[in-house]
């Protein structure tokens, strides 16, 4: 790789970022001279260690998680997928792809290789029996926990050719290191974080760099690659749906800008067609690019390259032009025409399903908010506040404009590729806050071309002057540009001391932005979230590790048999770590089981014992927060389970458990709300344990306030485990009374 | 693993069943431990125990308020039936309490309770634990004035010779108890929430409950055919309760006594009480009524292996066995109303199992069209046997992906279509501009993908298949 990339610079040597130009010609003038290495060898080299570094930095940064807590799975997705590895690993692929598990949404059961993105998976699983073959012993959870870590090391390396290739292999550098320590991305690829984002990104970035490339050359085989790309892209991330619109949108505009070209014409339909066929063989993709709303842009785009090429064709072959132009109508028109039909009538008949929920919200923010609570439940599909940005971003945000100018101001095909990207991407940030991990790279690319662009103007700049003496042999036509800038500034007395001011005021900021990333990967997402940390009263560090002690009661004390119900958050990690059938998970397929499992929730004791009979409940678990002040519990996630309760269960009112609108627990809470099973599950127990001094019994730290609710009786469950710091409490359904 | 657990889920749902008594495998009760208020009435119901002890319980007599007296000794029971003949006690003796006395029958044991007006309150919370509620009046008795048994010393009409029996040959055995039944005492009432009591012998329409010494100010709590004079209980856990308002009821004097109606010309020589008690304390005691299921089985049509998971539309066959007591050994059970449901959340499948009258019940069907984790259901609940409830877990799965059929015929245009298509487009110059060709093809099993080099097109560069 690194040969090739060595072939191709040769022709666009100069084109070299000036920032390492100034420190290899300063190595140049002391060690280097001995060891008689060319200019173009000294650049490689210094390329080369410089991608090396930051792709060992990547990975790197990425191990606070580990060293903080241990080497495990955090949070809630990436338990199926270690789940769902440990499976491929230990049956093999056949097994896998046709795995019915029967131990979640029980009684439904789920089929898993229809209803997952396997790339995660095989990826890891594919290191792991590598990394067997090659007789390294390792465990599949420290594959799994530094595969993110390890693709993120990867994107660097598409981030920095992506770079070289819209602007020029300095910005590419930039780029890598922007992304290798961007917190957005950071955020979602510390050690630990097994979720497809670890690697869709990669894959993302990949496609976009392939596809770019194969439009820049016209090259069957580029498109070819970037087919494969959007392929690995698909079995990895939902997010795809992002590339097969975007991409077709990146085309029209190339289409309407009348940048057409041959090479558009390859780059698209090679990959659109191959990239297509090679997604449906993804089970849970399946025929969605022919019969799903969120993919006919692409087939729309398609069938109109083909429309533009025909007329291309007979405008060549005619040469009256006045025959033509009215060919042309008639064509567009009947073309057009033809096009709205079948999408009309597709979508009449069925054969083509209307935008999903998700699409929706994305481009009506408030879509989901009115409509579909499960989506809005998710703290991660919230719109995203401004600070967020500014936390994942840091200076990328002032940069991304600068950068935006200085792509309109050399505009290519690749650079309205990146433009597109990156206005598009950053939108859909604003709408989602977990969607400012797609923005990620496409803001790193254009802030590094700001970056580079400024800093190599400055420097050269500073260099012009010393330069008029020894006109450097490698000077190219950035080189060329900057003198004759330079010439003409002259006249500026100041201009030296100016662009001085200037580097330095950019590395002051880079050095922020370093600084700034490392402390909120440090702080801010290495915490696996299903170990807790906090500091004590001396400023010693209390780790709460009730989730897993939780789990392993489970597993250790239950019938293999079980039936765990609980609110879906917690279901990937039952069925991983407890090993037991769960109701609902995080998997949020079936509304109304979900709902079902809210209504049990939000019901009084006697009606929820009804519903947990049916669905053969034989252990409920809540999450509980009082005690130690962790507020990402059920009392505060129990609006959700009203409102998606009542969504499909109109018995259930939201505003039953609401005092004027008020959410509260204490003494003024509602009745329903004080008697509803969450309340009884979360507090039983409670009103006898004080829990800060000078404070009465009962007094919920999570909320600040005195329970309303402290003698509180069990009919149809009994307490069955309650973890040290109570933050899991788990009950057992009881059997139907004996002589009733 | 799977297998492990499905014979875990069985296990599971048959341990009520075993926990009947004392050994599932010998489910009649041997030990028997009767408390009474004072010896004489060891004498004065001789027959009544004398029947029971030749039939071979082992009967222990001690005082309600015998302080050494319990239950269970280091965690075991010690008796596998208790019988309370102490109407008056107001505490027991040694560790033995209503809770004990529930925890006994929730774990599986018998109980006979006899109260008698003046109950005591110790008695009346045992009954009310129970699901009857014993008339609040302590000196209330069940008068009936027309339904009474004529004898020469009872003026107010609280002997009542009632004949109004249950309808179950499996409770009170299949030969017709002819004579009325002498009752003397307390009435009481089934508490409406309890849907597991049942009226054995209840009083007539015309009856009500009342203090027969003072005069009636108010109508009485308890009327008609409400009043219940012997009720029984068979627990989810199949343990068995009789209870009673009159201790008389079993006394030698009422077995031996002859009972003629109010109003009735037949004069019977001796009263039902003898051949209705020993009956129905065969029932309570497991003599009778007391099914088992074994080797609960289901395999797919023609194999006999049980598998872990079913596909859908497999054609399968479920067997079952099951056995009454019959006080001495198990004998097949006959009967066409068992039925199996296949189920999820509701039955998909619901048949009747054919038996061979040797007690094996099987059915064949089909699996419906549906995935999910199903059970076989047999939930078998009959008047006096104890109920059976079998589950038994299995999953459900759809097709594999290499399951279905490979060549739809449907599809055999599309196939022709696609190599028609490559045979065309050898010569032609369209895709001048494209280095390369290729071709896709698609079966029912996914798709081919061909990669021509361009020149000689035999050769296949890459070839790719999902």
């Amino acid at each position: 790789m690194v040969g090739k990339t060595e072939s191709q610079n040769g022709a666009v040597k100069a084109t070299a970022a000036p920032a390492m130009n100034l420190e290899s010609d300063l190595f140049s003038n002391f060690s280097f001279k001995s060891f008689k290495l060319k200019t173009k060898q000294q650049e490689l080299l210094l390329r080369v260690s410089i991608l090396g570094l930051v792709y060992i930095l990547a990975f790197i940064t990425r191990l606070f998680s580990v060293l903080r807590y241990e080497s495990m799975i955090h949070e809630f997705d990436p338990y199926f997928n270690y789940r769902t590895t440990l499976f491929l690993t230990e049956k093999g692929f056949y097994e896998f792809w046709n795995w019915f598990d029967s131990e979640s949404w029980y009684p439904l059961g789920r089929i898993i290789g229809g209803t997952l993105y396997p790339g995660l998976m095989v990826t890891a699983a594919f290191i792991y029996w590598t990394l067997r073959f090659l007789r390294f012993a390792v465990h599949i959870r420290e594959v799994c926990v530094l595969t993110a870590p390890f693709f993120a090391s990867n994107t660097t390396v598409v981030a920095y050719f992506f770079g070289k290739e819209i602007w020029d292999s300095g910005a590419g550098l930039v780029a890598a290191a922007f992304i290798a320590i961007c917190p957005g991305y950071i955020s979602r690829s510390v050690a630990g974080s097994y979720d497809n984002e670890g690697v869709a990104i990669f894959a993302l970035l990949l496609t976009f760099y392939l596809f770019v490339k194969a439009v820049n050359t016209g090259s069957l085989a580029w498109a070819l690659a970037s087919a494969f790309g959007y392929f690995y892209m698909v079995s990895a991330w939902g997010g795809y749906v992002f590339i097969i619109n975007l991409i077709p949108l990146y085309v029209l505009v190339l289409l309407i800008t009348g940048r057409y070209s041959m090479r558009l014409y390859v780059a698209y339909n090679c990959m659109y067609v191959l990239g297509m066929l090679l997604a449906m063989q993804i089970r849970f993709v399946g025929f969605q690019h022919v019969q799903s709303g969120e993919h006919m842009a692409a087939m729309g785009v398609f069938f109109l390259m083909q429309v533009f090429y025909f007329l291309d064709w007979v405008k060549y072959m005619l040469s009256d032009t006045k025959l033509f132009q009215a060919f042309l109508r008639i064509t567009v028109t009947s073309a057009v025409a033809v096009g709205a039909l079948a999408l009309g009538v597709g979508t009449a008949s069925g054969y083509i399903s209307p935008w999903t929920g998700r699409f929706y919200s994305l481009l009506d923010p408030t879509y989901a908010k009115d409509n579909i609570p499960i989506i809005a439940s998710v703290s991660e599909h919230q719109p995203t506040a401004w600070s967020s940005f500014m936390f994942d971003f840091h200076i990328l945000l002032f940069l991304f404009p600068a950068g935006l100018y200085f792509c309109f101001k050399k505009l290519s095909d690749a650079t309205i590729f990146i433009v597109m990207y990156g206005l598009t991407s950053m939108y859909f940030a604003g709408v989602m806050v977990r969607l400012i991990l797609v923005a990620t790279p496409a803001v790193c690319l254009i802030s590094a071309i700001a970056v580079s662009a400024t800093i190599k103007n400055l420097t050269s700049l500073l260099r012009t002057k010393s330069k008029t003496a020894v006109a450097g042999s490698s000077k190219g036509t950035g080189g060329s540009k900057a003198s004759s800038k330079a010439s003409f500034d002259q006249s500026q007395p100041f201009q030296k001391n100016g662009a001085i001011a200037l580097l330095l005021g950019a590395f002051y900021l880079l050095s922020k932005y370093a600084t700034h990333c490392t402390w909120v990967t440090s702080e801010a997402y290495s915490s696996p979230s299903i170990v807790l940390a906090a500091r004590g009263a001396h400023g010693n560090r209390v780790i709460f590790d009730d989730y897993r002690e939780a789990y392993f009661w489970l597993r250790q004390n239950t019938p293999p048999d079980a039936k765990v119900m609980s609110w879906w958050d917690y279901g990937y990690q039952i069925t991983a770590m407890g090993n037991r059938t769960v109701i609902v998970d995080n998997n949020t397929w079936n509304n109304t089981h979900i709902a079902t499992v809210g209504r049990a929730m939000s019901s009084y004791e006697d009606e929820a014992y009804e519903i947990m009979r049916s669905l053969d409940v034989d252990y409920v678990l809540v999450v509980f927060g009082g005690v130690t002040g962790y507020s990402s519990d059920d009392i505060n996630k129990f609006l959700w389970m009203v409102r998606i309760g009542g969504g499909v269960f109109p018995v259930i009112k939201e505003p039953d458990y609401l005092v004027n609108g008020d959410y509260r627990v204490d003494k003024g809470a509602a009745p329903k709300m004080l008697n509803c099973l969450m309340y009884k599950l979360s507090y039983y127990r409670f009103g006898e344990l004080v829990t800060e001094y000078g404070k009465p019994p009962g007094y919920d730290r999570a909320r600040g306030v005195e329970i309303g609710n402290k003698d509180i009786k069990l009919e149809h469950l009994e307490e069955a485990f309650t973890t040290s710091n109570w933050i899991v409490r788990i009950y057992k359904v009881k059997p139907p009374n004996n002589r009733w | 693993m799977a297998k492990l657990l499905l014979y875990l889920t069985l296990a599971t749902s048959l341990i009520p069943l075993f926990s009947v008594a004392f050994s599932p495998e010998n489910p009649t009760d041997r030990r028997v431990l009767v408390l009474v208020d004072d010896f004489a009435i060891k004498s004065s119901h001789s027959l009544y125990f004398g029947s029971l002890t030749s039939r071979g319980f082992q009967l222990e007599f001690k005082l309600a308020d015998d302080p050494n007296i319990g239950l269970q000794r280091y965690g075991q029971y010690l008796y596998d039936a208790l019988v309370l003949f102490c109407p008056s006690v107001e505490r027991f003796g040694g560790s033995i309490d209503v809770a004990s006395i529930v925890d006994f029958v929730d774990s599986g044991h018998d109980l006979i309770v006899a109260a008698d007006s003046n109950a005591s309150d110790l008695i009346r919370e045992v009954a009310t634990e129970c699901g009857v509620d014993f008339d609040e009046d302590p000196a209330a008795m069940v008068i009936d004035h027309i339904n009474y048994a004529v004898s020469n010393f009872d003026g107010d009409h609280t002997l009542i010779a009632s004949d109004d029996f249950i309808k179950a040959d499996v409770i009170l055995g299949s030969k017709k108890i002819e004579a009325p039944v002498l009752f003397q005492g307390i009435g009481h009432s089934l508490n409406p929430a309890n849907s597991l009591v049942l009226k054995v012998l209840s009083a007539s329409s015309s009856a009500y409950s009342a203090n027969p010494k003072s005069k009636l100010s108010n109508p009485p709590s308890l009327t008609g055919s409400a009043i219940s004079l012997v009720s029984v209980v068979q627990a989810r856990n199949n343990a068995r309760i009789l209870i009673t308002g009159s201790l008389s009821m079993f006394s030698n004097r009422f077995f031996r006594s002859g009972v003629q109606k109010a109003g009735s010309s037949i004069k019977h020589e001796k009263s039902g009480n003898e051949q209705f008690l020993t009956e129905i304390s065969k029932w309570v005691f497991h003599e009778r009524g007391h099914l088992k299921a074994v080797n609960v089985r289901h395999h797919k049509v023609g194999e006999s292996d049980e598998p872990a998971i079913y596909r859908i539309n497999d054609d399968l066959e479920y067997s079952v066995e099951i056995y009454e007591w019959s006080g001495t050994s198990w004998e097949p059970y006959v009967s066409d109303d068992v039925q199996v449901q296949f189920y999820m959340m509701s039955p998909y499948v619901l048949k009747t199992l054919s038996t061979d009258q040797k007690g094996h019940y099987s059915a064949e069907f089909k699996v419906p069209d549906v995935y999910g984790v199903f059970q076989f259901k047999v939930e078998y609940q009959r008047l006096g046997y104890t109920s059976l409830s079998l589950s038994k877990q299995i999953p459900v799965r759809p097709y594999r992906h290499n399951e279905y059929e490979r060549f739809l015929p449907a599809a055999y245009p599309y196939y022709g279509s696609a190599f028609s298509m490559e045979f065309s487009i050898k010569d032609s110059d369209m895709f001048s501009g494209v280095t390369d060709l290729f071709y896709v093809v698609s079966d029912a099993d996914g798709w081919f993908l061909y990669l021509h080099h361009r020149s000689p097109l035999q050769q296949v560069d890459f070839y790719f298949r999902c």
